[in-house]
């Protein structure tokens, strides 16, 4: 299967005409609305793709595929499509529209969106997390547009009185077959609208030679032309007569509280109308916000200066005796000692006790905050019917709940209008800054906009857990891996949900820990007790990122203590072609995997090893580099995607890291929407490589020691991976289609610290770099 | 108090104290809204404008400081989005959440006006100062050489 392309950003639109086929279809008459209608069946079943079961459905509200709800068509043939999903980068509020507008024959440039509020009763789960959205709705996306091209298809043979099989949706018209003549989408659109919605059997879906858009570069993004004339509308940039604007100051250390205020500088500061107190809330209490107290003004400027110029004396709790470098011991301490068995697979301490050596190595990574180029903004209009916000958050019918709750009044009268997100890689799955905008709004009695600044995002967010991955590797007399025992000891954002008990979630335990899909007999994979000290929020490829930062170095590190090639020994490790099964795995019941069936999303090691081959074969693995360079191998399946990366690093005599190529081989089923592939990894590398190199968020008395883009630094255009090049594996449509936004980074990752080993024998175990390859 | 600015070829008057950083008196009191604030501390290009043709952080200038000048936004480089750099931005679909774009492309008009012919170092040291978390660093440099007329 190892068929790839390679994608390069392409110029220019170049849509590709649809060849409608005639299908043999059996119409049946009858009359409704003063119009014959037709019903037809397809006589031939290959046409339809079959049902599959996918996680979506077992979200709370599950998946909404009502094309009376998703579209509609007006008279002058514009159609309306609603995104449901938050859009902060990924695409993915192009591409599902987009797979509407494919399979019902529309033509993208007469489609509008409709960013849909947070309305899960009526559109289906919103939540936007997990790399999720098009997993989740390519198949409902295919339904509801092949329903809309039946119903006008319907309509036109009503109209012209001939059956289903005379009329065919061409590019925003139906053709009469026969006669060569059509109508027009707009034309159609009353009489297409009040059809009901017909069964999914009734279904004709394209064949994938027949898809325009879908599979295919060439589409822009919705918002493109907005974005590049300034007229894309982010969380800051709704304004409502009479808006007050908000800056807060809050505690430095989580669940501090506010001993005294001296207002009276910053009442001084021309345009501060209102100090207002926040009630605070400490860890364990979801999205409350940190508390505080908010200087509401006539303008941000006048509200910044206000809180730099409140003067404030806090009572802090325990968490100011938060010291990273401490934590950071303990974990190690930690990790140990045996922890909760979550995979035992074998006997692994037995294996492990028998062994004839063992390989043993501790990774380490740091917070890190999520810190989207846009920082947290919202605005919340408070009256006496409700509470309206507009803001970019991920989860907007989870952030009616939220807010009704904090303000205790009922969620049916909370409205959360979505605004376009300037990324947020989990920031905004918090929706504390929508909070904080309504309770504003509510006591100053006018709309209010609240704007963090940078500094706040930095200081006052929450962060990526900070973990240490130990694992242990036995080794039999013939140097072969019998055992492998891998201990993860990293505070849980359940410690943000809830009583923190020091557990891992189970989402956390999948994310490459339980899911470890190496052939080695003795598996034995444990958690250890780690209590946060500070808010463990959501970050892009979560606990992904040090599952695969450990496991991918230590095959590397074995591999080079082996003397054997580190590619040909992850192969080997990962083993034969096969589907894991979570009972021979020694669990007690089936992976967890991003919410999926393994009967649909398999664990499969053949994918995986394909990526393997690819990016090593495009990156010519094993070729001479001069001193100083190297290349990095790593892959990891996460997102039920493969990823594999070859990065080739080079490392500087002063320490600079360069990278000025990486292969990327993807494999994330059926792709939707090629460039945004394309795009989501060379994205990926640059985070990655921030995340590698620069960033990491320490603590000192509970406070965070970072404060902006100078002292956490992120890569730039002088220094990035510079040729990402992205190798697609081709899949049909049958083998379902997975996300990308979050995949590539773990991989990526653990490739560049594998490079750098490779390039300048120097072995990162502890994550960000920093001055480590100075020093 | 009033400052008086031009701002994309209009005179305007704004009602602001003389010390507000342009980037404000753009955003609140112009509702300008296509320029970004992402650091206010001068780090990461997103509020880049143009003051008499030259790329400035406009989080970084006082208003006052610019009474009498050019002042040219995202909105103002051109209404239609023809620029040069904004064709080419569309052409290969450059941008991912969209936020730090209109920086870097007011960035990219100051380059290309100052410097027609850049090469590929000297337009990495002009846009390093622009940060995409997003990571279309590969695609913005593909994007100038392209507005630049290069293949």
């Amino acid at each position: 299967v190892s068929v790839s392309r390679e994608l390069k950003p392409e110029a220019g639109i170049s849509p590709v005409r649809a060849v409608i086929q005639n299908v043999s279809r059996r119409s049946v008459l009858k009359g409704m609305s003063g119009f014959v209608l037709a019903m037809h069946f397809s006589l031939d079943e290959t046409l339809a793709f079959p049902a599959w079961e996918h996680g979506g459905q077992g979200l709370p509200s599950g998946v909404v595929a009502d094309p009376h709800i998703f579209v509609s068509i007006a008279i002058d043939g514009t159609v309306t499509v609603v995104s449901h999903r938050a859009e902060m980068g990924t695409g993915s509020r192009t591409s599902i529209p987009m797979i509407i507008a494919d399979e019902m024959e529309a033509d993208w440039s007469r489609v509008k969106l409709l960013q849909a509020p947070g309305d899960e009763p009526r559109y289906g789960n919103q939540d936007t997390i997990g790399s999720r959205s098009i997993r989740h709705h390519i198949q409902p996306a295919r339904e509801m547009g092949a329903s809309m091209r039946y119903m006008l298809e319907q309509a036109a043979a009503a109209g012209w009185g001939v059956g289903m099989d005379e009329v065919a949706a061409s590019s925003h018209t139906v053709i009469h077959k026969s006669l060569g003549i059509s109508i027009g989408f707009g034309e159609l659109a009353q009489p297409a609208m009040t059809l009901p919605t017909p069964g999914r059997d009734a279904l004709r879906f394209k064949d994938e030679g027949e898809l325009r858009y879908v599979g295919k570069t060439g589409t822009p993004l919705y918002d493109l032309r907005d974005i590049t004339t300034g007229k894309a509308r982010y969380g800051a940039d709704v304004f409502l007569r009479g808006m007050k604007y908000a800056v807060i100051a809050r505690p430095r250390v989580v669940g501090g509280i506010v001993r005294s205020v001296v207002e009276d500088a910053a009442k001084e500061i021309p345009g501060v109308e209102t100090i207002v107190k926040i009630p605070g809330a400490g860890l364990g209490s979801k999205f409350r916000p940190l508390g505080g107290v908010a200087v509401v003004a006539s303008s941000t400027w006048a509200a910044m200066q206000g809180r730099d110029a409140l003067q404030i004396e806090w009572r802090e709790g325990r968490f100011s005796q938060y010291f990273t470098s401490v934590y950071e011991r303990q974990l190690r301490k930690t990790a140990e000692e045996p922890g909760t068995a979550v995979r035992n697979q074998g006997d692994a301490e037995a294996a492990l006790a028998g062994a004839a050596s063992v390989f043993t190595r501790e990774y380490y990574q740091a917070h890190n905050a999520a810190s989207p180029m846009e920082p947290p903004a919202a605005l919340a209009n408070f009256s006496g019917d409700g509470c309206e916000v507009w803001a970019p958050l991920q989860n907007p019918y989870g952030a009616r709940f939220d807010i009704a709750e904090f303000l205790e009044i009922d969620p049916k009268r909370v409205t959360v209008n979505v605004t376009l997100g300037g990324s947020s890689f989990g920031r905004k799955a918090n929706s504390d800054f929508a909070i904080e905008a309504a309770f504003l709004s509510r006591e100053v009695g006018a709309p209010v906009r609240v704007q963090w600044t940078r500094e706040d995002d930095i200081r006052s967010g929450d962060y990526h857990t900070t973990s240490l991955e130990r694992i242990d590797i036995g080794l039999d007399d013939t140097r072969r891996p019998i055992a492998w025992r891998h201990r993860s000891a990293a505070p849980s954002f359940l410690s943000m949900l809830g009583q923190d008990e020091g557990k891992q979630h189970p989402d956390e335990i999948g994310m490459g820990l339980e899911d470890l899909p190496f052939d080695i007999e003795n598996i034995r994979a444990e958690t250890c007790v780690a209590k946060a000290q500070t808010r463990i929020g959501r970050y892009r490829a979560m606990s992904h990122i040090p599952r695969a930062f450990a496991q991918q170095s230590i095959v590397a590190e074995l591999a080079s203590e082996l003397g054997r090639d580190q590619k040909e020994f992850l192969l080997e490790i990962i083993g034969p072609p096969r589907t894991l099964d979570w009972r021979s795995a020694g669990l007690e019941k089936s992976f967890w995997n991003h919410g999926e069936s393994t009967a649909e999303y398999p664990i499969d090691t053949a994918r995986l090893r394909n990526v393997i081959e690819i990016a090593a074969a495009k990156a010519e693995w094993g070729k001479t580099l001069p001193a100083g360079e190297g290349l990095g191998i790593a892959a990891h399946r996460s997102f039920v995607t493969y990823v594999a990366a070859v990065v080739h690093a080079h490392v500087e005599v002063d320490g600079t890291v360069r990278v000025p190529e990486a292969h990327i081989a993807v494999d994330c089923g059926y792709v939707v929407n090629p460039d945004r592939v394309l795009a989501l990894m060379q994205g990926a590398a640059v985070f990655g490589m921030t995340a590698v190199m620069h960033s990491g968020i320490t603590f000192e008395t509970g406070r965070v020691e970072q404060n902006n883009f100078n002292d956490y630094p992120m890569v730039r255009a002088d220094n990035f991976p510079e040729a990402v090049h992205v190798h697609i594996v081709e899949h049909p449509f049958s083998m379902h289609a997975t996300g990308v936004s979050e995949a590539g980074v773990p991989p990526f990752m653990a490739a560049l610290v594998n490079a750098i080993a490779n390039s300048s024998g120097k072995r990162i175990r502890n994550l960000p770099i920093g001055n480590q390859l100075t020093a | 108090m009033a400052v008086r600015l031009n701002v994309n070829g209009e005179d305007v008057s704004v009602d602001v104290a003389a010390e507000t950083p342009l980037l404000w008196a753009l955003r609140d009191a112009l509702r300008l809204t296509g320029t970004k604030y992402a650091c206010g501390a001068g780090l990461c290009g997103a509020c880049t404008v143009h003051v008499d043709g030259k790329a400035t952080l406009s989080c970084m200038t006082l208003v006052s400081d610019v009474a009498g000048k050019a002042v040219v936004t995202i909105e103002g480089l051109d209404p239609n989005g023809g620029h040069p750099v904004q064709v080419a931005w569309r052409s290969l679909n450059v941008p991912q959440c969209g936020y730090c774009q209109a920086g870097q492309i007011m960035q990219a008009a100051s380059l290309l006006a100052e410097n027609p012919n850049p090469s590929d170092q000297e337009i990495r040291a002009s846009m390093q100062g622009n940060i995409c978390r997003c990571g279309t660093y590969q695609r913005v440099i593909l994007a100038v050489r392209a507005a630049a007329g290069e293949p």
